[in-house]
């Protein structure tokens, strides 16, 4: 049961957008959201929500994956729209009903911020949860902030330990599952009784695997160093990231987007789409 | 010139509450191209040596010498790792010296340590992965392999960093009989067409009658060396040594007892004779 967990969100495949270089679709992705906070009307808001749906089909997701993943955000979307409906007394008055006052403006407001939070989510996991590994994304961080080792940040120190953890997270969840058979065995019980002994059952399956991850960390540790590790200076890299041209058209094409959104802040719309 | 040679190498854990020598003077020298099994119970001090010979350990007493460099204290990092990429080593847990989440990075993990340029690591890994028959998981997850299958890309992984040595540690001990076979068909194949020297570590007899010579170690002391014919002859004294002989050994053994006379090597002749029939 344990074995169905998958690390993240990343949906394997070879589309435009898994092939992108990682530190691209970082870059794309923090541009990204910084158009978001430019966007100042509905219409360029709606324009950035319907954008990161048109990545879905170019990074071959499933529509309904997606759909899913934003579930969570009902919540949130709902609680602003609420908030903004009721407070937000700009434009005309539409409601006068006691208490409840809805205006115009609240309900831009309410729909413009339901759009931005869905294409920030959106967007940004379909640039780089979905579509990229974690171990891509390890590298991408690694390279792009390599200067920072300069002032002494352990990028490399850092880099090498997710490898790791990505490395061994799947060692150690089939490892729980054995512990668990083998309690189960000897007749542990984790699925009936009070939340407390429920909890208390997981003892017996921490403990030993916390003993034998201490054990594998020390094996790892001899190992590597056998293999002549010795930190990050002086180590190459057998794969190092590179742009290709694909990066650039996709850079490209972001900023004539971006760009373009820009200028629609001057564009003469009607004034009650302002937000 | 041996390519390996220990003079009188003791060694003690200090960090124990009473720390008791596990290695006392011993003396032995490996050649190029040798294949030598070596031999002890648990606990004998099999791979304290092991450690000693990749410089994980430092000696308490007595000399190491790698390829005519003797082994000190005040080697500077350098000469360490230089060291070190001479005698590689592949451990029994194949899941605990897996470091990378792709099967070409891992390989890649030793060159890259050393701070080769990228097509070369590139053609090594390619190599390595060749040599040991794992092409075609390159670009697999280590964790989806089997247990054979992941000792072959440990070993590839060593193969990679060019050593004219490497120390197999028990690698065969976690794994089915055909994984087994699997990796120790690759350390024989290294040892013939590389010319890699090979030092095996081994609870399994029937490895060890594979190798070209064979060291009994018992309570960190050398017992016996000679090859597999001279060491698996003494029954007697092996079992004493608290270990086993290889199978068709023991059962010429216990013919001879029983009035069947034959020299135990004759008996493994004969047997081996009788399954090829
Ligand atoms: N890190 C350590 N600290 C203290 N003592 C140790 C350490 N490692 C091993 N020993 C002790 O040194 C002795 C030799 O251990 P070693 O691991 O070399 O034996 P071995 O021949 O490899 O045994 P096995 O066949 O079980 O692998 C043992 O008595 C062991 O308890
Ligand atoms: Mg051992």
């Amino acid at each position: 049961m344990l074995k169905d967990i998958t690390l993240g969100q990343y949906f394997p495949g070879n589309s435009l957008l898994h092939k992108l270089d990682p530190r691209m679709k970082l870059i794309l992705t923090l541009l990204y959201i910084v158009t978001i906070f430019f966007a100042n009307n509905l219409i360029t808001v709606a324009i950035l929500t319907l954008a990161a749906f048109l990545l879905v089909p170019l990074g071959q997701i499933p529509m309904k994956t997606v759909l899913k993943s934003l579930k969570p955000l009902r919540w949130i979307i709902l609680f602003t729209t609420v908030l903004n409906l009721f407070w937000v007394k700009d434009g005309k008055q539409l409601v006068d009903f006691y208490f409840i006052d809805i205006y115009s403006g609240g309900i831009v407001y309410a729909a413009s911020m339901a759009l931005r939070v869905t294409a920030l989510l959106a967007g940004t996991t379909l640039l780089i949860s979905y579509t990229t590994s974690p171990i891509a994304l390890t590298d991408g961080l690694e390279q792009m902030l390599s200067p920072l080792k300069k002032i002494k940040v352990p990028v490399h120190e850092f880099a090498m330990m997710m490898t790791i953890a990505l490395r061994f997270i799947p060692t150690l969840i089939e490892e729980t599952d054995k512990i668990m058979s083998a309690q189960k065995a000897r007749g542990a019980d984790f699925e009936t009784g009070s939340l407390l002994s429920r909890a208390k059952a997981l003892i017996p399956i921490f403990i030993p695997l916390f003993v034998s991850a201490i054990r594998r960390a020390d094996d790892l540790a001899t190992a590597m160093e056998c293999r002549c590790y010795h930190g990050g200076t002086g180590r190459t890299r057998m794969n190092r990231l590179h742009y290709s041209l694909r990066d650039l058209f996709a850079l490209l094409c972001f900023l004539l987007f971006m760009a373009g959104i820009i200028a629609l802040r001057w564009a003469p719309l009607p004034a009650f789409l302002g937000i | 010139m041996p390519f390996i040679e220990t003079k009188n190498l003791s060694f003690t854990y200090t960090d124990e509450d009473d720390p008791q020598p596990v290695l006392h003077e011993v003396s032995l020298s490996f050649e190029k191209g040798e294949f030598v099994a070596i031999l002890g119970r648990n606990g004998s001090g099999k791979s304290t040596f092991a450690k000693l010979l990749n410089l994980v350990l430092e000696a308490t007493d007595g000399t190491i010498t790698i390829d005519g460099k003797s082994v000190h204290a005040e080697l500077s990092e350098a000469e360490i790792i230089d060291l070190r990429k001479k005698v590689g080593m592949v451990f029994q847990n194949p899941d605990n010296q897996l470091v990378a989440t792709v099967v070409e990075e891992d390989v890649a993990f030793g060159p890259e340590n050393l701070g080769i340029e990228p097509a070369e690591i590139r053609r090594r890994v390619d190599e390595a992965l060749e040599i040991v028959g794992m092409t075609d998981y390159a670009r697999h997850a280590p964790h989806k392999l089997s247990g054979g299958q992941k000792q072959r890309i440990a070993i590839a992984g060593v193969i990679a960093m060019l050593p004219d040595c490497i120390l197999f540690d028990e690698s065969t001990a976690m794994l089915d009989p055909r994984g087994r076979a699997e990796v120790m068909e690759t350390v024989e194949k290294l040892n013939r067409e590389q010319g890699i020297t090979v030092l095996l570590i081994t609870h399994n007899m029937d490895e060890a009658v594979r190798a070209d010579r064979v060291v009994v170690i018992d309570d960190g002391r050398v017992q016996m060396d000679g090859t597999p014919r001279e060491v698996f002859a003494k029954v007697d004294e092996l079992f004493a040594l608290g270990l086993a002989v290889p199978q068709a050994t023991e059962l010429a053994a216990r013919l001879e007892l029983s009035g069947v006379p034959l020299t135990p090597v004759e008996g493994a002749d004969a047997v081996e004779n009788w399954f090829n029939t």
